[in-house]
């Protein structure tokens, strides 16, 4: 079915926050700081608050005199909303001016005179925990270092004594650059104090929009009944809309102190500075094998770059988020990783761009060494892959780290991908390239998802814990109205939850209309990212249909004069056993339950109902991707040429939607693996701040996609769907870069560090790789 | 300065600043919000419209500039509430996710249909790359075009 969103989209009928304009509107914007690390000596605004169109300049100060000067973030950690002390990264926001229009806050930002004594700034996270680092967090009582935490998970000592007798061995150390999910609409916010109800309402693009009214009243001390969070059309997400960022805060305070409503819309450069970042994990690899290409057990080390302050967004027990799913889709006999974080003079973030906590670097590193080990053995890596995948009687399957993989065919989906990617010709394609000295690569990456977070006894943000609600309302005449608390940014929920319910109800989808993003009409719950929405909400709307579903059995009982037990479901009817005429439709039903019709005792009437789902375990979508690229060996262009994906999430509610997800994450793959780095010079200076440096993937660098896919219902999920939206994001990149490196293969090459640009693919192949996210070596 | 824009055959007069963009000339002034802004450097075209019939980045076009010249935003596509083949096709092969590059694509498709009624992927693929969008690894879009390609003819 055609999408229902799409009516407005192409009729420029969206209302995303800046098309928000309310009476008496004002409109907010951030100073920022230009240094990465400097004292703050002094901040004058005398001039811009004598701007004719200037309502209101608000500092640090300020808001240290609301004890607002500091928020909590997602990683139980705080970060500055306007700097006080000391600016911690180029970007930061320092002050906020609110004028009669956007142009004038601009030029007011200009006239505000900020004093700083710059600092040392620690750019390179290797260098952070060195004696001597300047301190970042002086903020933090008794912290003398920039350490942020250690964790690990897996079994220590029986992988080393695996390590210790192993056959084979093989190290590889790799970085995953910084990167930002550069949504196209960036973050922004319409925040309106009505100083007569006391009620806020607050317009933000927010993937959670009842986590963002929890935490506005627990920060700011209001009663959360009077604050309402609408989250209207979002014009992408990609993770990047999941936090409170300083603006918001800004612009609340700001309708506060002006008793109007204030507009705060961030421009790219803003955007790409100082909102959630993603990734930045430096990793070492290592996989213990049998000569003959059995993998026994991986370990790994990971320096995890925070940024200066921890505002990570995961369930509070997983500082790592859910990397320690990098056994992947591979049958070991142990595995064991630590992560360390630290801080550095870089924005906040980590946890975003369609990662699904971490499991982006989890799958980079797990499908990067099984061609590391493949190179060592001399064995193809598609082969070496088949060797040790999983194999479907091993479902469920508890990983060495413990998990419990739900369901899947792996080997089934490899062999269609190779099948699809006609494997052994590609493969004699290359050895004929090869010969006249042309460089041409095919990349296999195969992965595990795991998503659908989570079982709220493990899983919770800042003490919320991770399950959703959904209410659904039949109409006196058939139609119904179902509330979910996740947020769409474009995955199309207004339609796959309308046809989930429409399916469970025998009604059509277009006679089911979802709400979602408003606070005071929708069931608490914790919103969509992690590719959660399916296996959570969408759970969650299957079972508040059925039970609407059961409800309708007892009023069709009434109506029939027959016993509930003497009913049976089909067609869409309620009807007794063995007589189909006798049915009785859900609209005919609905209509019945909002009339005179006498109920049996216990039944109120209507025809309504509400759920909270907490789901047993996640979901564990998996794909088989392969890629074919030609390196041009004089200039170091990649050129991606064919790109092979087989996606398994399970029953799919609607496959076009399910494949344009996969388009997207597809280039997002490309992106990262080729163009994408957030890149830093030695003061700490951004230099990746704008889309003239930092590359998204056009029309012209994406080729046509080849998709194909299999089925592995999630057994225990209500209608058997995983989520989908992460695992391209997840699975692509590594299928990109493998397929790079093995196209430089005749040079020696076993690894090479994304984005492999022009200028780094060349520089790899005359041995002179460069750091991508440093402008210094 | 006073200006006077015709926009989606509609002449608007305002008094505006020359500083002013049309981006938010046309979002701000005349409360035409489909057309999107979606960075500070010219490079993602979310705010794309015809000026004069040719596709323009409205974020580099001064309000000004287009004093006494014609203008179509997306609202101007849908003719007696009849839908332009090109959002036809968007819709008909999921060509949008988020919606928010949607506006622009839709005008850029509508100028090369104009232009090459039947064109070809690589094309079609040229013509839109100028634009970026975040959601759909731009294969339905170019599906979409080329529906609207054959639907047109």
């Amino acid at each position: 079915m055609h999408r229902k969103e799409d009516a407005r989209f192409i009729r420029g009928r969206g209302t995303y926050v800046d098309d928000v304009r309310l009476p008496g509107m004002l409109h907010g914007a951030v100073l920022r700081s230009p240094h990465a690390h400097a004292r703050i000596v002094s901040v004058d605004v005398s001039a811009a608050e004598a701007h004719p169109k200037v309502r209101a300049v608000i500092t640090g100060q300020t808001l240290a005199g609301l004890n607002l000067a500091w928020m909590p973030t997602l990683s139980n950690d705080v970060q500055a909303v306007l700097a006080t002390d000391k600016v911690r990264f180029q970007g930061q926001e320092v002050a906020f001016v609110v004028a009669e229009d956007r142009y004038a806050a601009r030029d007011a930002l200009e006239l505000i005179e900020v004093e700083y004594e710059p600092l040392d700034a620690v750019v390179d996270a290797r260098t952070a925990l060195a004696p001597g680092a300047p301190l970042i967090r002086d903020d933090l009582e008794g912290k003398a270092d920039n350490h942020i935490f250690d964790w690990e998970a897996g079994d220590r000592d029986r992988t080393a004594a695996i390590f210790e007798e192993a056959e084979v061995t093989v190290a590889q150390d790799m970085l995953y650059p910084r990167v930002h999910p550069a949504p196209l609409e960036t973050c922004g916010a319409v925040a309106d104090f009505d100083k007569v109800t006391g009620k806020l309402t607050v317009w933000c693009p927010t993937q959670a929009p009842h986590a963002h009214r929890t935490l506005y009243a627990m920060v700011a001390g209001l009663p959360e009944h009077k604050i309402r969070v609408i989250s209207p059309d979002i014009g992408g997400g990609f993770g990047g809309k999941v936090g409170i960022y300083p603006g918001y805060v800004c612009a609340i305070v700001g309708s506060i102190v002006t008793g109007r409503p204030v507009k705060w819309m961030e421009d790219r450069s803003e955007n790409l500075m100082s909102t959630a970042f993603a990734r930045d994990y430096h990793m070492r690899g290592e996989v213990a094998a049998t000569r003959d290409g059995r993998v026994r057990a991986i370990r790994v080390k990971v320096l995890a770059d925070h940024g200066a302050f921890n505002g990570t967004a995961q369930p509070t027990k997983f500082p790592a988020g859910f990397f320690h799913v990098f056994t992947g889709s591979y049958d070991l006999e142990s595995a064991h990783c630590e992560v360390s974080g630290v801080y550095t003079n870089k924005a906040p973030g980590g946890v975003a761009y369609a990662c699904s906590f971490r499991v982006t670097e989890a799958v980079y590193l797990v499908e990067r060494m099984m061609d590391v080990l493949a190179a060592e053995l001399g064995v193809d890596p598609a082969e070496l892959r088949m060797r040790n995948l999983l194999r479907p009687d091993q479902f469920p399957y508890t990983s060495p780290t413990g998990w419990e993989y739900d369901s899947g065919d792996y080997p089934k989906a490899l062999r269609l991908a190779m099948d699809m990617a006609g494997y052994d010709k590609l493969r004699a394609e290359q050895a004929g390239k090869r010969a006249r000295g042309e460089l041409m690569g095919i990349g296999v990456s195969f992965f595990t998802e795991a998503v659908g977070a989570g079982p709220r006894k493990h899983m919770d943000i800042l003490g919320l814990g991770m399950a959703d609600g959904a209410e659904l309302r039949v109409h006196p005449t058939g139609k119904a109205v179902l509330r979910v608390s996740c947020q769409s940014q474009g995955q199309g929920h207004e339609t796959t939850f309308a046809q989930i319910v429409g399916h469970e109800l025998g009604i059509p989808a277009d006679d089911v209309e979802v709400v979602h993003g408003d606070t005071d009409q929708t069931p608490f719950g914790l919103g969509t990212y992690g590719s959660r929405s399916t296996p959570v909400s969408g759970a969650a709307a299957a079972i508040v249909a059925r039970k609407v579903r059961d409800r309708a059995k007892l009023v069709a009982a009434a109506m029939l004069e027959a016993s509930p037990d003497d009913l049976e479901w089909g067609d869409g009817r309620w009807s007794v056993v063995g007589d189909p005429s006798s049915g009785r439709s859900l609209a005919e039903i609905a209509l019945a339950a909002h009339s005179n019709l006498e109920l049996p005792e216990g039944v109120e009437g209507h025809l309504d109902a509400v759920t909270v789902y907490n789901p047993p375990n996640l979901t564990y979508p998996f794909g088989a991707y392969i890629c074919a690229v030609d390196v041009d060996p004089g200039t170091g262009q990649v050129k991606v040429r064919r790109f092979v994906a087989v996606d398994d999430c399970g029953v799919r509610i609607n496959p076009t939607i399910v494949e344009g997800q996969i388009h997207g994450g597809l280039a997002d793959g490309i992106g990262m693996a080729l163009m994408q780095v957030m890149a830093f010079d030695e003061d700490g200076n951004h230099l990746g701040a704008s889309f003239m440096d930092y590359l998204l993937p056009t029309s012209m660098e994406c080729p046509s996609w080849e998709l194909g896919e299999t089925v592995s219902p999630s057994p225990f999920h209500p209608i058997g769907a995983k989520g989908v939206g992460e695992s391209a994001t997840v699975g692509s990149p590594a299928a990109v870069v493998n397929a790079v490196v093995d196209a430089l293969a005749p040079y020696g090459v076993r690894h090479a560090d994304m984005p492999l640009t022009p200028a780094n693919v060349w520089r790899t192949v005359n041995g002179d790789p460069f750091r991508t996210d440093l402008a210094i070596p | 300065m006073r200006i006077t824009v015709t926009v989606n055959g509609q002449p608007h007069t305002r008094d505006v600043e020359p500083r002013l963009l049309l981006v938010h000339f046309l979002r701000d002034e005349l409360g035409l919000t489909g057309t999107h802004w979606g960075c500070d450097t010219s490079n993602c075209g979310v705010c794309t419209v015809h000026l004069d019939g040719v596709p323009v980045k409205s974020c580099t076009v001064l309000a000004v500039m287009a004093d006494g010249h014609e203008v179509t935003t997306v609202e101007g596509l849908e003719r007696d509430g009849e839908l332009d083949v090109v959002q036809r096709g968007f819709v008909e092969c999921h060509g949008l996710q988020c919606g928010f590059c949607t506006p622009g694509m839709l005008l850029t498709a509508r100028w090369l249909l104009d232009r090459r009624p039947d064109p070809d992927e690589a094309e079609i693929r040229e013509a839109i790359s100028g634009q970026l969008c975040r959601c759909t690894g731009y294969e339905n879009i170019v599906r979409s075009i080329r529906w609207a390609a054959e639907a047109q003819s």
